[in-house]
């Protein structure tokens, strides 16, 4: 069970990591994807694993898993949907104004940066 | 118990979805009511700054749930005087971005303002680590539609950059907790402070892993190099009111290194053994050599802002990494006087935009109210690279002083020293490009009027110039008031007992057992 979940959470980890650094829109935000279940995975896990046994004190049950890892990954999962939407968003605004889809800045002349105020 | 340390929080948070609800279409009132709310806010700040002024912690329960259960609010000096700041910062800020307009260039610009402040006030105000993440993330979420407020393709580009690093940093605040709620199983950091302090000398290196995960993250926040990247261009692509703010962001960084280093892991803890000395100090001193050599590097004004961000941040952590109550009381003195120098400066900046074709450092036609706006320059300048008379100066002494019995005494002064030197030629340079050789380009035939920036924009930037030099003229007071504040951060123990041994909900018996 150990072994499963830690294996879960690196190749999860390990495979957003490769993607981030990819530095296209798409790849990055997928990466960060997985990023955030790895992260939610490793929260579930730290309160310690246990299988069938419920969050919730009730009469008559004797063993109960730890419910605050689980209250967190709710939050984190909330956030972690919301910040996407707005990468995605955002991602595609940039994308469609400049026909480029680099996070990185990309080499270019001081003189012919568009302003994009006022 | 006494609701109004909830105040803070609650205020904008009810400001907001006003405005969007009620005065959507109308930006005469979303004006009106912003400045209210944060009138407001000044003044609940300043009752909690003056409650909090003789050593009182004041503790909000909220649901009446006692300490490592509930979420609490806890306000000490620290927590009161960072919240002060925000708002009056906030107030200056607002009147800018209303006097120029910039709040009409897009939708939602007050809404999202209120947001930004009820985040910074949480995350000021919280005595829990996951709700730090919590108030973390309502800043962060607010500031990326106040960095991409007004559109345009250059700031949108740099507004994937912005969104995109804080996401990488909130995962890593994930992880951070989560491995010290394994190590420890409480997120609470009086509840924290008193179970590390468990640990002996074995046994320490999740602990120890979870410490560097965390520093790591309030660093990012902190644009401390090498993780300062992102700051650059989104600083300087924003609109120049939300820089404004933003420059108490990186504050934010700052603050939790306090708090967190201060309380839960002290320099003395074996888990954190070195972390100061060994990593944090180099950091520093790179940030400060960095920043200021990017000041004397850029090509366009807002740029060479955000790098002299970059440069006071660093002058702010070698004073928070020599971890002294003589360290930390300079860098609470330092705090405030960045974040208003780096506030006024971007303003000053956008002063200087409203007049010529673009920010680059190359001579142009001289700008409408070119005189009162280079004296605002000079003065927000001279503030900023550290030369006397002003704050600036002040600050970099105390650090200076405060650095005397470190053993890496030689290398702060050297570096702190020869990057006033650097910061001071860039400054010099970009000011004399924009307003002095301004004068002797001749105006072209078919340029457009000029028009000047509104008078409001003035009194806003001038506010903040003036908080400097009362920042300068009381620096005794002030001084003397943040060396009470590293008092009692080294004295966490009235703080811990507080939160922890207050009693709530669960802790009172009641008739039915659970």
């Amino acid at each position: 069970m150990e072994l499963l979940v830690a294996t879960a959470i690196g190749i999860l980890t390990a495979g957003g990591l490769y993607l981030t650094l990819r530095l296209r829109t798409f790849p990055v935000i997928l990466g960060i994807s997985l990023l955030t279940y790895a992260v939610n995975v490793f929260l579930f896990a730290s309160g310690g694993l246990t299988v069938g046994a419920p969050p919730i004190l009730t009469d008559g049950v004797e063993t109960y898993t730890d419910p605050l890892p689980q209250a967190l990954v709710l939050t984190a999962i909330v956030i972690s949907f919301g910040m996407t939407a707005v990468a995605v968003m955002i991602g595609l605004g940039a994308f469609l104004g400049s026909d480029d889809d680099h996070v990185d800045d990309q080499p270019e002349d001081d003189s012919d940066r568009s302003e994009g105020t006022t | 118990m006494s609701h109004w340390i909830a105040a803070p929080i609650i205020l904008p948070a009810f400001v907001a979805p006003f405005i969007v609800l009620a005065a959507r279409y109308h930006i005469g009132v979303q004006r009106v009511l912003s400045v209210a709310g944060v009138f407001a806010l000044i003044a609940v700040a300043c009752g909690l700054a003056v409650q909090a002024s003789d050593g009182t912690i004041t503790l909000y329960q909220m649901g009446d749930w006692a300490a490592p259960f509930g979420i609490v609010l806890v306000a000490d000096r620290l927590s009161t005087t960072m919240v002060l700041l925000t708002a009056v910062l906030a107030l200056f800020v607002l009147l800018y971005a209303i006097g120029s307009g910039w709040d009409n260039r897009g939708r939602h610009f007050h809404a999202l303002f209120q947001f930004q402040l009820m985040g910074i006030m949480g995350a000021f105000l919280t005595g829990d680590l996951f709700n730090l993440f919590v108030f973390f993330e309502v800043l962060l979420i607010a500031s990326y539609g106040l960095m991409i407020h007004a559109g345009g393709t250059a700031r949108l580009k740099a507004g994937v950059q912005y969104v995109l690093f804080n996401l990488i940093g909130s995962t890593l605040f994930l992880f951070a907790l989560g491995s010290i709620y394994a190590e420890t199983g409480t997120l609470n950091m009086a509840d924290l402070a008193n179970r590390v302090t468990l640990f002996g000398a074995e046994g320490t290196v999740g602990i120890r892993v979870a410490a560097v995960l965390l520093l790591l993250v309030f660093a990012i926040k902190a644009a401390v190099v090498p993780l300062h990247f992102w700051l650059p261009s989104s600083y300087a692509e924003a609109p120049a009111p939300v820089a404004a703010l933003f420059a108490i962001m990186t504050k934010v960084g700052a603050y939790a290194i306090i708090r967190v280093y201060t309380m839960i892991f002290p320099p003395d803890l074996d888990a954190t053994a070195g972390l100061y000395q060994l990593w944090l100090m180099p950091a520093a001193l790179l940030s400060l050599a960095i920043g200021m050599i990017g000041v004397l590097a850029a090509k366009k004004l807002d740029r060479l802002v955000a790098f002299s961000i970059i440069g006071s941040m660093g002058m702010v952590m070698i004073s928070i990494a020599l971890f002294t109550p003589a360290g930390i009381s300079a860098a609470l003195y330092y705090i405030v006087h960045s974040t208003l120098a780096g506030a006024a400066l971007f303003l000053i900046s956008d002063l200087v935009r409203t007049g010529r074709r673009d920010l680059n450092l190359t001579p142009q036609p001289a700008i409408a109210g070119n005189a009162l706006t280079a004296a605002l320059f000079f003065a927000g300048a001279i503030a900023m690279v550290g030369l006397p008379p002003l704050s600036g100066f002040l600050g970099k002494l105390l650090v200076l002083d405060a650095s005397y019995d470190s053993n890496l005494m030689g290398w702060i002064w050297l570096v702190v020293l020869s990057a006033s030197l650097v910061s001071i030629v860039g400054f010099a340079r970009a000011g004399s490009v924009v307003f002095w050789k301004a004068h002797s380009v001749q105006t072209e035939e078919d340029a457009e009027a000029v028009q000047a920036p509104a008078a409001l924009s003035y009194a806003a930037v001038g506010g903040l110039i003036a908080l400097l030099l009362a920042h300068t003229v009381f620096a005794g007071p002030v001084h003397s008031y943040t060396t009470r504040i590293a008092a009692q951060l080294f004295d966490p123990m009235p703080y811990i007992s507080m939160v922890v041994d207050t009693p709530g909900k669960l802790s009172k018996p009641t008739e039915g057992d659970h």
